[in-house]
């Protein structure tokens, strides 16, 4: 009886669902496992799809799940391409509106980050990271968007 | 001597085993047609009339009985994603025992209710979410079953957050709660929901079917004949304290309208280099194919196949296959009998049949290049290291080819990607025997074990 009340209590203040993976043919799988420690230890509920993501297992997890947002790595170079349509998609399966958050090697070579991020947001994205960036700038940017901090 | 009578309730065949417990000894089996329409005591008596002309007069000390009479257990499955909890629902009631007659995904519409209300389950698996995931659409659909009225029990069994108020829904139904078949992405949690349908099928299914006036007399059906051949299938393959079974195994049971198939091993990728994706798959898995059969379902195979393949196979003409397929379609109870072109047609429909229930039921693997290097992508159960076939049902094991058959279970170059036991032998159930040890296994399960191995050996290839 005890552990029940304790889930309704938690149910009361649900925890906000992330769906986390690395897309395309990408395995580069450190990361990946960094970041659902940070965002677990930050208070999110994290199902983490691992490596080689394709858009349709993120969409599938997040509806089950009811996700508050999905979070994209890549890390390899493709991930514009990887990327493309997954708004479109999104829209389709009923999760319009659901925020992407994407972040890494997300482009290949060197190019402006501004430049980058605004091809991004173009494709539907809320937020795209440069590599480099730390797990907390990404967390502070997930409860922003998820107005977690509003009361 | 202890004597224990097993009986298997059949759609057509009333089947029976007796066994000496304590010389662990088969004394004999015995079939007998049985039809929908008459009372299936009138099958039972032929078949122990026929059982007591092998054998003589016999007592026995108990008896026990599996059945997949009147339809089987038909049930109808609705879940959210079809990939997710849709193939959890699935899984878990192919794994009971259950004919799957209806899949269902999302939000049921009225076209759907009145598709469920044409299906006339036994039980009806309500699924959806992970827990503290999605719940519209499981209420929905509980909203959605609630207004149908249904006279077939409901087993809800999706995120838990929604169980309440899906009780709730279905008040006055008849519905019981089960913990969720897939509590968090990537898990599953069959087995308690499994328990449930058992007991449904135990308490109020054999009932409507008429099935317990010929039980009265004997003891309690026990379960459903699919679900005591995972049994066996099981017990075979992990023994048991005392004794060691034969390790992994596939297995395979090709009939005259659907064509079975188990695979009772780990199936998880070998090497590091190897992605899995996809719900992990249980350890004892069952799948059921509807449309692969040698007779009521021969299209299935000529289309999977091919007329082609079947007459390579088969060394027949393709014209001839073509006609030969539409007679045997005309004449469902026509069997070879000696008959040397319908032997080598049955022989290529057998085949075509175990290669592809046994490629669906497989797991898959594909090469595909990253940046760092070759990689590898599983879905489904990798069976490759699997070193057991076992051959089962009135299709295969009547057929003096039945091994030869059996070898299309296994791994193709022709089909690299598809994961078949790369180097198994094969060993055939000649006297039909998996589901009558099914049974015996719930209470003597050293001794059915033995009895298995001695009776499956027996015929071996090695």
């Amino acid at each position: 009886m005890q552990a029940y009340r304790m889930e309704f209590i938690m149910e009361e203040k649900r925890k906000k669902v992330l769906v986390i993976g690395v897309i395309g043919a990408d395995v580069h799988a450190v990361g990946n496992k960094i970041l659902y420690h940070a965002f677990t230890q930050a208070g999110f509920e994290v199902v983490n799809l691992g490596v080689m993501v394709s858009q349709e297992e993120y969409i599938a997890a997040a509806i089950e799940s009811d996700a508050d947002a999905i979070v994209v790595s890549s890390l390899y170079g493709q991930g514009e391409l990887d990327c493309r349509g997954m708004r479109e998609k999104c829209d389709e399966a009923g999760l319009a509106g659901i925020p992407l958050v994407v972040g890494g090697n997300i482009v290949i070579g060197k190019q402006r980050f501004e430049d980058v991020e605004k091809r991004f947001r173009a494709m539907g994205f809320d937020r795209a990271f440069p590599p480099g960036t730390a797990p907390e700038t990404t967390i502070e940017a997930l409860r922003e968007l998820l107005h977690m901090d509003e009361k | 001597m202890k004597n224990v009578l097993l009986i298997d309730f059949g759609s057509t065949y009333t089947k029976l085993t007796a066994v000496d417990v304590e010389a662990e000894v088969i004394l004999g089996t015995a079939a007998s047609f049985t039809t929908v329409e008459t009372d299936i005591n009138d099958g039972l008596s032929a078949a122990m009339a026929e059982l007591k002309s092998e054998i003589g007069e016999i007592s026995f000390d108990a008896t026990y009985a599996c059945s997949s009479a009147a339809g089987g257990l038909r049930m109808v499955t609705s879940g959210l994603v079809p990939e997710l909890t849709g193939e959890a629902a699935r899984l878990a009631s192919l794994g009971a025992g259950a004919k799957v007659v209806g899949v269902y995904a999302f939000m049921l519409t009225e076209d759907d209710v009145e598709a469920i209300r044409g299906e006339k389950p036994d039980i009806l698996l309500l699924v959806g979410g992970t827990d503290g995931g999605n719940t519209d659409c499981i209420l929905h659909n509980a909203r959605m079953i609630a207004e149908m009225k249904p006279d077939f029990p409901i087993i809800v069994a999706g995120n838990r957050n929604a169980k309440s108020e899906c009780m709730r829904l279905l008040s006055g139904l008849e519905a019981y709660a089960c913990p969720n078949v897939m509590p968090k992405f990537g898990t599953l949690d069959i087995d308690p929901t499994q328990k449930q349908i058992r007991e449904i099928f135990l308490n109020r299914i054999i009932k409507a079917k008429g099935l317990s006036r010929a039980t009265e007399l004997l003891s309690d059906i026990m379960m459903p004949t699919p679900s005591a051949v995972l049994k066996a299938m099981e017990l075979l393959a992990k023994g048991t304290k005392t004794e060691d079974g034969i390790g992994d195994l596939v297995a395979v049971d090709v009939g005259g309208a659907t064509t079975d198939v188990y695979s009772i091993a780990d199936g998880m990728p070998e090497q590091m280099n190897t992605v899995y994706k996809g719900l992990p798959e249980p350890y004892s898995k069952r799948t059921v194919e509807g449309d692969i059969g040698m007779r009521y379902s021969i299209d299935g195979i000529v289309a999977a196949a091919g007329v082609d393949t079947l007459s390579k196979i088969s060394g027949l003409s393709e014209e001839r296959v073509a006609e030969l397929v539409e007679a045997v379609k005309a004449d469902k109870e026509r069997v070879p009998d000696g008959e040397d072109e319908l032997e080598r047609l049955d022989f290529a429909l057998a085949a075509s049949a175990v290669r592809e229930a046994v490629r669906r039921h497989a797991g898959t693997i594909a090469e595909t290049y990253t940046m760092m290097g070759l990689t590898y992508v599983q879905e489904g159960k990798n069976l490759t290291r699997v070193k057991r076939i076992v051959v089962t049902g009135g299709s295969l094991i009547h057929s003096s080819r039945a091994e030869e058959i059996a070898a299309y279970a296994r791994f193709s170059p022709a089909d690299p990607t598809s994961l078949r036991p790369k180097e198994a032998s094969v060993l055939v159930d000649k006297r039909y025997i998996m589901a009558a040890m099914g049974l015996l296994s719930t209470y003597y399960p050293d001794v059915a074990l033995r009895i298995m191995k001695k009776e499956l050996y027996n015929g071996a290839t090695e």
